[in-house]
């Protein structure tokens, strides 16, 4: 072992009190949610907070079950006006049916098409990749939120205004996972590639076997990235969304700020809901998200 | 390059067909989810426009409007003020953050890192409203231990007041930014070569040598990505002001991003807003540009 100067230890302990001092405060708003959500009312309102709750009750998530209803689920059938409806719920569970099913959809079309295009813009040397290469990376250099406007008059015209796909499309479109899995698919040897075409695989085969294989690791880190900037992205669904039914959950607990702004019990109860599950699956898939943040900036 | 002559024409031909087939389900979102609003925003930035009427063409009148409207100019302020502070605070916190929790024995440094990158996770919402509580005027936290601890004497009302709002949001959009910066900086840290600092060390070079002259070199790319995320994000800040201000007291905490929105979807001026979005796009551009020039000079 290195003999270390005592100033650069001293450095580094007190650099790591203060860190964690630090982290507890990052760590103290999600700890009052959870807490707060499971308060009495006069525990919240008290004049001097409670740390740790004297009394837990369910009251808050009794609230906020019961408050509105919804139908499960709504089947529109295209070109008509024909709509299923499933039996009626408390509206925070269709929120949060809402919120998956966008995310989840959002997951896989996203995985789907920026897979394929990552692939051909890294291994295909068609003509005019590279003016499709830099409107990518122009595109993801603005603020997606400029082009809200004239996004939602289209979504009108669509007729897909006030439906979770008026959410799905722009995360969709958005090109930050082509530009990920471009990173992973130049790794890809091109002998690989030219031996499976020797063995007479077409193009589609070449992809789904030797190709897609190789950038696995980069599409699950684009997966669990989506899923998760998906779930938290309030603004396109703020614009995009207003009836009752149609909510996710952000807008949900929003929705519910605005109409009760001092019940703090029930807001936290609603953010809990919201945050708990998101939080879950960062932390079983913590490893790949790591690996999808990092793998974006190489070359930034 | 030589392999492009080397390539038959035919060959050229099926490659182009099958990167486009391959392309194809992207550039269907692409063009028509990003593209083409971005090309709507800047045509219907020239024009007055509203709900259920014709658009009217009204040249650079929306742009010449902007910079005598004193709410987009205080928007305009403000956005530039969070930009200039947060922007150089992440960078430095994450830094200072990273060298110390890199090289931590064990899962604690992944720990630190999961527990900086939670108020990302959390969603912007969830954040929002829990520290809206803390800041509340009689039930919030701050106020109980300003007063506990002496800091101050009466309750403050930290958002209804012109005086602290901003620096508040500034605060949370702080502790929303730094997780993603963090994470990089360890990784970029675990990829400095060691070998290289042990033969500073070596060479009886200091910490602060041995910081500057090795690893700072190395770890510049991530930090101009990092500059360039954190902007981008600092420009965008929106949840946080809908939330918990409005963009209230009298403007004070209006930022461009906000104001937009107020414009589009509370005045229903369709292209004046476009036109502040056209502004802000190119300022995002312009210091973009200048961040990577000053990255490349040095």
């Amino acid at each position: 072992m290195k003999s270390k100067t005592m100033g650069a230890k001293a450095y580094r302990i007190f650099s790591l009190i203060v860190i964690t001092i630090i982290a507890i405060g990052f760590a103290f708003p999600l700890y009052w949610i959870i807490t707060g959500s499971f308060k009495t009312s006069m525990a919240i309102n008290a004049p001097s907070p409670q740390w740790w709750p004297q009394e837990w009750v369910s009251t808050n998530y009794e609230k906020l079950f019961s408050r509105q209803t919804a139908p499960l689920w709504e089947l529109a059938i295209p070109f008509t006006k024909k709509v299923f409806a499933g039996p009626v719920v408390p509206a925070a569970v269709r929120w949060l049916i809402n919120t998956v099913f966008m995310a989840v959809v959002s997951m896989f079309l996203t995985c789907f098409t920026a897979a394929m295009a990552g692939y051909a813009l890294a291994k295909k040397r068609f003509i005019g990749r590279s003016v499709v290469f830099t409107l990518i990376v122009c595109a993801m250099a603005l603020p997606k939120q400029v082009i809200l406007i004239p996004l939602l008059r289209e979504m009108s015209a669509l007729k897909l205004y006030n439906t979770i796909w008026a959410v799905i499309f722009p995360i969709v479109g958005w090109p930050f996972g082509i530009f990920l899995i471009k990173q992973f698919a130049e790794g890809i040897p091109t002998e690989m590639m030219e031996a499976a075409k020797i063995d007479g695989a077409n193009e589609w085969k070449t992809f789904v076997s030797v190709a897609y294989p190789m950038i696995k690791p980069g599409v699950g880190a684009l997966a669990i990235f989506t899923f998760i900037n998906s779930w938290n992205d309030y603004f396109m669904q703020l614009i995009m969304l207003s009836s009752t039914s149609n909510l996710t959950i952000s807008l949900g607990i929003a929705k519910l700020q605005a109409e009760n702004a001092t019940d703090f019990g029930l807001i936290m109860a609603g953010a809990a809901l919201a945050a708990v599950p998101i939080i879950i699956v960062f932390l079983a898939f913590q490893k790949y998200f790591t690996k999808g943040i990092t793998m974006g900036a190489v070359k930034g | 390059m030589s392999t492009k002559s080397r390539m038959s024409k035919a060959l050229v031909r099926r490659e182009t067909i099958a990167g486009y087939a391959f392309m194809l389900p992207s550039l269907i979102f692409f063009l028509g989810f990003v593209i083409y609003p971005m090309i709507q925003c800047i045509i219907t930035s020239f024009f007055d426009s509203t709900m259920n009427r014709e658009d009217i063409f009204v040249g650079f009148g929306n742009y010449i409007e902007l910079f005598q409207d004193k709410v987009f100019l205080g928007a305009l302020r403000n956005t530039i003020i969070i930009v200039l502070v947060s922007v150089p605070v992440v960078c430095i916190f994450s830094l200072w953050v990273s060298s110390v929790i890199q090289n931590l024995r064990g899962p604690l440094c992944s720990v630190f890192r999961c527990v900086f990158y939670l108020p990302v996770v959390t969603g912007s919402v969830a954040v929002t409203v829990v520290w809206k509580w803390m800041f509340n005027n009689y039930y919030g936290i701050f106020n109980y231990v300003g007063k506990a601890t002496g800091l101050i004497e009466q309750n403050i009302n930290w958002l209804g007041d012109e005086k602290y709002a901003l620096g508040c949001i500034i605060l949370i959009l702080l502790t929303t930014s730094v997780g993603q910066p963090i994470v990089l900086y360890v990784s970029a840290l675990d990829n400095v070569d060691q070998s290289l600092v042990e033969a500073a060390e070596v060479d009886g070079a200091t910490r602060l040598q041995c910081f500057w002259k090795i690893k700072w070199p190395q770890i510049k790319p991530t930090t101009l990505y990092i500059l360039v995320i954190t902007t981008i994000n600092s420009f965008q800040c929106f949840a946080l002001i809908q939330l918990l201000t409005s963009g209230g007291p009298n403007h004070s905490t209006d930022t461009i991003m906000y104001y937009i929105y107020h414009t589009a979807f509370k005045l229903y001026r369709y292209g004046y807003g476009n036109a502040m979005g056209v502004v802000l796009a190119l300022a995002i551009a312009i210091l973009s540009g200048i961040q990577f020039k000053l990255a490349k000079s040095e």
